[in-house]
């Protein structure tokens, strides 16, 4: 069996950051590995280890920039990457549709059973490509998994479904399918340094638009960023001034007064 | 019955229609105004009947009830949710962002063709949909400006009041081909988690921690603050995904609700799923380095300093 994951590099903002135009200034950004996406490769990584998949390929839609990203993704045991960017993809907001243009492609190429997906990329946080490619491609799918029992025999996974309010969905899923993960699903593994040496040999395939008989219009999608912006603070908190004893003293007054320890 | 401009479906499990429905009757109404045209709900599996009773509020033009399965399954709400739209021709097709709505909207949107923009916390239209959403967890707010006259929009939760009143909406049956045994993906049941020793939602003072910890042995702290304030502990997600607390300390979407007299929220920076579990506490107290978390937003006292540095000191005040 072969498991497809995708995964993506997410730009993170720190404290302090400008927003140019419509969107954040470059500098202050950096850039790691989708926490969810984390979870996707462990779980694919352990059906291999388990016998389970022959091949697991770590499938990115990113610059050139992204390698160190999706070299993660190899030094944590993915066989192999395939890595899609073209110049005219730069300048584009990938809309869902236009992401699942791109993946379907190497869908196509590849032919996995079974595709793994996180729930969402912290940036962007649409939260919706894995059911969309699900439906493009044919497969049967589900969304927000935190258990996963592949019984491959049978054809189908036994999943756990994380619904709100605390109560998970047992569902039972026909294969081949994609599975968007929820963090908690596995416990991610650090990159060994022996994982690390071995991905610097493993191969990054990478695909541009020609390679995968896209054109440029395929990826002018349907939504365009008109203007980004910080919040306002709807605060009315009372914020406790003073170094961090006066301010605990005030506020354990303030917790008293409230009935804490009273 | 004119074409709707507003589609709007329903979420509902184990019997209850969920807050988020009513909601989506503002949005809906709201948006249904800007394009002009009638505002639709469609209700799919269970008891329809009720539910459509219970959806009837002001401003729904029309509901439509499709008495086909009981629980949740997304290739029925698919296929419901298409047939529907081919029927009656809805500019915008509106869910609710739960773990059940992008559980099938998007295929939806894709299978039709549609643009589908998720999580929406305001919508506006003129000649053209424009729809405010969160990035960057929550940092920044972004407009997106949709191109074409069909949409699909996922909304969030809690951004809308819920609708009330009494409507006179039609309610239809409609009949779809779809059958819930030809789905591909079977619910077998479901499993309440988080059980346990502890009931934090039964605790008059919770001291709740999040990422800001940074290390499991640091917990000892907050334990240790817990005690002195005769206190219950309680956390964000990323305490319980690392395995650091179990599920039934979970404050969240996805873990508890409460309502203590007093939540201390620590290193917690207050995203929207966390808040969703907590907002309804009497007093929210809390302690972060960047004043900008959004915790500070719904928090009545802030410090905004090193939990290392408050919390031994609040510890030595109790003590």
């Amino acid at each position: 069996m072969k498991v497809l994951v995708t995964v993506k590099e997410v730009a993170e903002v720190g404290d302090d950051f400008a927003i140019e135009g419509t969107d954040i200034a470059e500098g202050d950004l950096e850039y790691d590995l989708n926490e969810w996406d984390d979870y996707a490769i462990e779980a694919g990584v352990q059906l291999a280890e388990a016998g389970v998949a022959d091949e697991v390929v770590a499938l990115t839609i990113g610059p050139e920039r992204s390698e160190e990203t999706i070299r993660m993704a190899l030094a944590k045991g993915a066989d192999r990457a395939v890595r899609v960017w073209d110049d005219a993809i730069e300048d584009a907001f990938l809309d869902v549709e236009t992401k699942v243009g791109l993946l379907e492609a190497i869908v196509d190429e590849e032919e996995p059973d079974l595709v793994l997906s996180g729930v969402q990329a912290a940036d962007d946080a649409f939260g919706a490509t894995g059911v969309a490619l699900a439906d493009r491609i044919g497969f049967e799918h589900a969304a927000v998994v935190n258990d996963l029992d592949l019984d491959a025999d049978a054809g189908v996974a036994n999943v756990r479904r994380e619904l709100e309010g605390g109560v998970e969905e047992l569902t039972e899923v026909d294969m081949p399918a994609v599975l968007t993960v929820q963090t908690g699903l596995n416990e991610p593994r650090y990159a060994s340094l022996r994982g690390i040496r071995q991905a610097q040999r493993k191969e990054i395939a990478t695909r541009d638009l020609a390679d995968i008989g896209l054109s440029p219009a395929d990826v002018d999608g349907a939504l365009t960023v008109t203007e980004m912006y910080e919040p306002e603070s709807e605060s009315d908190a009372e914020i406790i001034e003073g170094d961090a004893g006066e301010a605990a003293g005030r506020l354990t007054e303030v917790l008293r007064e409230k009935g804490v320890d009273a | 019955m004119a074409d709707p401009a507003v589609l709007a479906v329903a979420e509902h499990r184990r019997g209850e229609l969920r807050d988020v429905s009513f909601e989506l009757l503002t949005a809906g109404r709201e948006l249904a105004d800007a394009i002009g045209g009638e505002l639709h709900v469609a209700v799919i599996s269970g008891d329809v009947e009720a539910h459509a009773d219970a959806l009837n509020r002001e401003g729904v033009d029309a509901i439509h009830t499709v008495p086909v399965g009981e629980e949740f399954d997304h290739t029925v709400y698919q296929g419901a949710v298409e047939e529907l739209v081919d029927a009656h021709d809805p500019a915008t097709v509106l869910f609710p962002n739960s773990v059940n709505g992008l559980d099938y909207a998007p295929a939806v949107a894709e299978s039709l063709g549609v643009p589908l923009v998720t999580d929406a916390i305001d919508v506006a239209y003129d000649d053209e949909l424009t729809v405010t959403r969160e990035q960057y967890g929550s940092k920044v707010e972004t407009t997106l400006a949709v191109e074409g006259d069909r949409y699909a929009l996922t909304v969030r939760g809690g951004e809308w009041p819920a609708a009330d009143g009494t409507g006179d909406a039609v309610v239809e049956s409609f009949t779809v081909d779809v059958d819930p045994a030809d789905s591909g993906a079977r619910v077998q049941g479901y499993e309440e988690v988080g059980g346990g020793d502890v009931d934090i939602a039964d605790a008059d003072v919770l001291v709740s921690v999040g990422r800001g910890i940074e290390e499991e042995d640091n917990l000892e702290l907050i334990f240790d603050l817990a005690e002195a304030m005769d206190a219950t502990v309680s956390s964000s997600r990323p305490i319980v995904d690392n395995g650091w607390l179990p599920k039934n300390r979970q404050v969240g979407q996805s873990g508890k609700v409460v309502t203590p007299d007093v939540y201390l929220a620590i290193g917690i920076s207050g995203a929207v799923q966390h808040v969703a579990g907590m907002k309804g506490a009497e007093t929210i107290i809390a302690i972060n380095t960047d004043p900008n978390a959004p915790i500070f937003d719904i928090a009545d006292y802030g410090i905004v300093g090193d939990l290392f540095d408050v919390v031994p000191e609040l510890i030595d005040d109790f003590e």
